[in-house]
């Protein structure tokens, strides 16, 4: 059948690269690792040369499939799926791209995108490692790939193509309007297109520029952390057990800035645009990402060690292919739906769990193939990868656990078979060297990593033992609690490890350095507590002497590396990526610790509102506050007024304009919401702040009438009255000061004989503000031709001018609550907030220039 | 043994320690009648918002007030407080994960989580809030409001 309006050569296109990408991934994977493995230059040539061609190919179709989707996306083709799913006609054209990655294969192929990238830059650059580095590279890209394949082999879907057609995708199994006939058993009718108007678009709280940078930046990082894998796994495979370090350390260096970078950008949207009121909540899919980026900072800090003592190369190989065996599994705990209860951002399943976990097995067990010694041994392991992953679909199921005993003997083989390669050093690090405090750091940093890991892991345990565990009542506490006491011995060990020297240091030597930023550190931070002082109570005494504590320690790390720039390295720029990275690690320390233990709720409900709370209402404070249009409240420091609101000019989205005043400042924010998007009878807030140096003031609307369900029943309560008379209504009274008529109205419409009547009401709230109130009825031939009504919001009152009888005015009174345009706010203040963000800015600025260092080290020596 | 080895064994013991007590702490998934078989103990009660019964909501009067009933897969209902306004997709949401314990016949809830249809599930395309079958939608919000401001004094 043809269907009218289709345009099927583009998803031909970008499906048939898709196969293309899935055959020259694996090609590239395989003449890789034959060039590893040949023996003479000439095979190992011709290897080579096929193994590029691959990867060419293979970044070919990966650019070609996403230049296909955006050609899609571009051009509303609705016929496909995920163009009709992730965007719609109105949709801005700077939202195209994250329109892209808003779903599952989007990601996925922005992923591969910089694995091609990185992937290009390293066969460029590194010519040694190429083919054993590549190999993995390209086996992953493999993996990938098979993501978004989409095809059946056997029944078992594998990958979820984002070529299909939205008439085969089965979303119009149960819409009888899409069938002939209505009949949902026969076919789609050609002309269903005429029907697909528009797009399902873009969830609105994704359509925010952060959702334009954040996801490139993140896989950007995700992406680069395979590089320092895989020289591990090119180390053990091409027994040069210690050889790739020094090339391997620019590129973790890279992968930590960006992957940092990236979560932290994360963190920053979640800050400026979601509304749980700040920037990070240990939701599992934040865990997921930040546990792979700090084990592979302990990695980086094992590797400088073994650069310059020899020490800790078994723990750096242990490090490495954790932090990517972490990144696969941050991508099966975000992408299998497993995560459905606990997090508010997950992916949903999409029935990719099995394959996302075998992605996960697999490379959990190439680190064992990699580190095997001999073909028999690889040939085993091999086998048993193959045997344990169809075990794992049969067994997960009847076994509890299975699936997790495959993972750990996994790491296990390699952790055996890797320490049989890699060499330790007998003789014992001196306490007094810097590369035993440097170790501990790393440790600690590593096992607090696996700490947050198996919290965040209780829904997975939940699935794999079939158990009933749900995060504790303080769950965002149970993790602060214990990362506190890390932050403490992290930010020592940052301050003083660089004071010591490799090997040993002498003892006079060591205090005479320290003595200075340890006096000063001290007088900072007694300054802190003093006169900025953190009371954060809620969780005792005890965690609040911690709360101090880190504070003192953080300090302490800012300021022993801002002296080691400027004293032991003379503020050499070049050589101080280290330090700035620490010194911004230790702001970023100190601006956690200020602007949670300092942040205030604004909106606290005290005595501010208009009318009593319900006589069954037990509550005495609240975090929100209703405002009444036009009528101030107190909300802190603040007067509070909400203004007015405006509709932007094309979506269904308001913006809200609330004054804050208070005797040294005034200002205006603009919180805006979404409001019935699409039909769907929902408010979707977004937040709006103030920002000054030292701190924000924060606030989103959380509440809002709504519109569809004001029904103003009350009925006028009439009174006739003479100029000068007082009426009274519930919350003071109002008195007619003025009753006019007028004929020959200069307004067109009306007869010369038409007269129009004027009421001048003042309107006075008991011991409060008065409000002028003019009302206008016009009269003709007997009849009421006109009648205005008048709202005073803040009194609830509506008046109208309803009759003119004997020079009397009766005037008509309503007072009901229904008719006053309200909202509720949330607002916060987030005091110090910005040294975060310049610690996060610092500490990327900080591992790029060592990068830098490193590579121009490197190059000089090559010379 | 190296002093680094036994440094080693204290950190990973102490990490057992923390991670030993922190599954102490954590508490379970309910249904209405077995959170209320436990009143005052903390719990995540699974339920939907049951929409044929009233929602208690005044914002003019107290906006940290919210009452609603709850009712599980089971069809157990149970009466739910929130000292909130109504969380965000609140209405379309099919399951609600609700923190809290239950006290004195209500479940006293302090966190409450929507899950809603997800929108990477293919669906009936007659309930998605996109179209296909175009439906006429008013905003009636921006009018309504804008009018009000247009007399407001």
């Amino acid at each position: 059948m043809v269907y009218a309006g289709e345009h099927l050569l583009p998803g031909q296109i970008g499906h048939f690269f898709v196969l293309l990408s899935l055959v020259a991934s694996l090609v590239a994977a395989f003449a890789y690792y034959k060039t590893v493995r040949s023996q003479n230059t000439g095979e190992r040539k011709g290897w080579l040369k096929l193994a590029r061609l691959s990867f060419f190919t293979d970044c070919f179709s990966v650019f070609t499939i996403f230049f296909m989707l955006v050609y899609m996306m571009f051009n509303h083709m609705f016929e496909y799926k995920y163009v009709w799913q992730h965007s719609s006609l109105s949709l801005e054209p700077k939202y195209i791209l994250s329109a892209i990655w808003e779903g599952q294969e989007g990601s996925t192929l922005l992923w591969t995108i910089w694995h091609c990238v990185l992937g290009l830059i390293f066969i460029a650059r590194e010519k040694k490692w190429e083919a054993p580095v590549m190999s993995v590279v390209s086996f992953a890209q493999f993996f990938l790939a098979t993501m978004i394949v989409g095809i059946y082999i056997f029944d078992v879907k594998i990958g979820s193509n984002p070529f299909v057609l939205l008439r085969e995708s089965g979303v119009f199994d149960n819409a009888p309007a899409m069938h002939l006939d209505f009949d949902l058993t026969k076919a789609i009718r050609p002309d269903y297109l005429t029907m697909v108007t528009d797009g399902n678009d873009l969830n609105p709280l994704l359509q925010n520029y952060w959702m334009v940078i954040h996801p490139p930046f993140l896989f950007l990082g995700f992406a680069s952390t395979i590089i320092p894998f895989a020289f591990a796994m090119a180390g053990l495979w091409t027994k040069d057990i210690g050889g790739w370090i020094k090339r391997a350390i620019p590129w973790t260096l890279f992968s930590i800035a960006i992957l940092g970078l990236g979560i932290m950008m994360g963190a920053k949207w979640a800050y400026e645009s979601l509304n749980f009121g700040g920037y990070w909540a240990w939701d599992p899919v934040e865990n997921a990402s930040l546990v792979p980026w700090m084990i592979m900072v302990s990695g980086l800090h094992t590797m400088i060690i073994y650069k310059n003592t020899g020490y800790s190369l078994r723990s750096t190989y242990i490090f490495l292919a954790l932090s990517f065996i972490f990144i696969v599994y941050s991508t099966f705990l975000t992408k299998s739906g497993v995560l459905g209860e606990s997090s508010v951002h997950a992916f949903a399943d999409i029935g990719m769990n099995g394959q996302l976990f075998l992605f996960m097995i697999v490379f959990v067990w190439l680190t064992p193939f990699m580190a095997a010694t001999t073909d028999k041994q690889r040939i085993t392991i091999a086998a048993v990868t193959a045997a344990l992953s169809l075990a794992t679909y049969f067994l997960a199921e009847v076994i509890p656990g299975f699936p997790l005993y495959v993972i750990i003997a996994g790491v296990i083989t390699y952790i055996v078979l890797m320490n049989r390669q890699v060499p330790a050093v007998k003789k014992e690090e001196s306490a007094s060297s810097r590369e035993f405090w440097m170790f501990i750091g790393s440790l600690v940093f590593f096992l607090s990593a696996m700490i947050i890991i198996v919290q965040t892991s209780l829904p997975v345990f939940n699935k794999l033992f079939d158990i009933n565990t749900a995060p504790g009542e303080n769950s965002e506490f149970k993790y602060n609690q214990i990362q506190v006491l890390v932050a403490i011995i992290v930010g020592v060990l940052t301050a003083i490890s660089q004071y010591f020297r490799y090997k040993h240091t002498p003892k006079e030597y060591l205090l005479k350095k320290l003595a200075l930023p340890t006096f000063i550190s001290a007088i900072i931070a007694t300054f802190i507590l003093v006169v900025v002082k953190i009371n954060f109570d809620k969780h005792g005494i005890g965690f609040l002497i911690n709360i101090w504590i880190a504070l003192v320690a953080a300090v302490y790390a800012v300021v022993a590396n801002a002296m080691y720039m400027f004293g032991s390295l003379k503020g050499n720029m070049k050589n101080s990526g280290g330090s700035i990275a620490h010194l911004g690690f230790g702001l970023l320390l100190v601006g956690i610790l200020l602007s949670s233990g300092k942040k205030e709720v604004l909106s606290i409900n005290t005595s501010g509102i208009p009318v009593n709370f319900g006589p069954d209402s037990k509550e005495v404070t609240g975090e929100n506050l209703t405002l009444v249009r036009g009528l101030p409240m107190k909300m802190g420091p603040y007067k509070v007024t909400y203004v007015g609101d405006s509709a932007h000019p094309k979506k269904q989205q308001t913006y809200f304009k609330i004054d804050f005043n208070s005797e040294k400042e005034s200002f205006t924010l603009e919180p805006n919401a979404f409001i019935n998007y699409k039909g769907n009878m929902e408010m979707m807030a977004n937040p709006d702040a103030k920002h000054y140096w030292d701190h924000d003031v924060f606030t989103y609307v959380s509440a809002l009438q709504n519109p569809t369900k004001i029904a103003d029943t009350t009925k006028f309560e009439m009174n006739t009255k003479a100029v000068g008379d007082t009426i009274y209504y519930s919350k003071g009274y109002m008195i007619l000061e003025k009753l006019v008529g007028k004929d020959n109205l200069p307004v067109a419409g009306f007869a010369k004989t038409d007269t129009g009547y004027t009421a001048s009401v003042k309107v006075q709230q008991m011991n409060g503000s008065s409000y002028q109130s003019d009302l206008l009825m016009i009269r003709g031939a007997g009849r009421k031709l006109f009648q205005s009504e008048d709202t005073v919001f803040s009194q609830n009152l509506v008046l109208t001018l309803n009759d003119i009888k004997n020079g009397n005015a009766e005037i008509g009174v309503k007072e009901s609550a229904d008719i006053t345009p309200w909202l509720t706010l949330k607002a916060y203040k987030f005091p110090y907030i910005n040294l975060l963000w310049l610690g996060v800015i610092l500490t990327v600025i900080g591992s790029l220039i060592a990068m830098w260092k490193r590579i121009e080290v490197s190059r000089l020596k090559n010379v | 043994m190296k002093k680094i080895h036994i440094i080693l064994l204290i950190l990973v013991a102490a990490s057992i320690a923390v991670l030993v007590s922190f599954l102490q702490t954590t508490t379970t998934y309910d249904t209405v009648d077995t959170a209320k078989s436990k009143p005052g103990k903390f719990v995540h009660l699974m339920a939907k918002w049951d929409k044929s019964e009233p929602l208690l909501y005044d914002a003019i009067k107290n906006p940290n007030y919210l009452e609603f009933t709850a009712v599980d897969s089971l069809g157990q209902k149970i009466p739910v407080v929130y000292h909130n306004p109504k969380p965000e997709n609140f209405e379309l949401s099919e399951k609600l994960v609700m923190k809290g314990k239950y006290e004195d016949g209500k479940f006293m809830c302090q966190n409450i989580q929507t899950k809603c249809p997800s929108k990477y599930k293919d669906q009936d395309p007659s309930k998605h809030p996109g179209n296909i079958e175009k439906k006429e939608t008013s905003y009636t919000l921006p009018e309504k409001v804008g009018g009000q401001i247009a007399t407001a004094k």
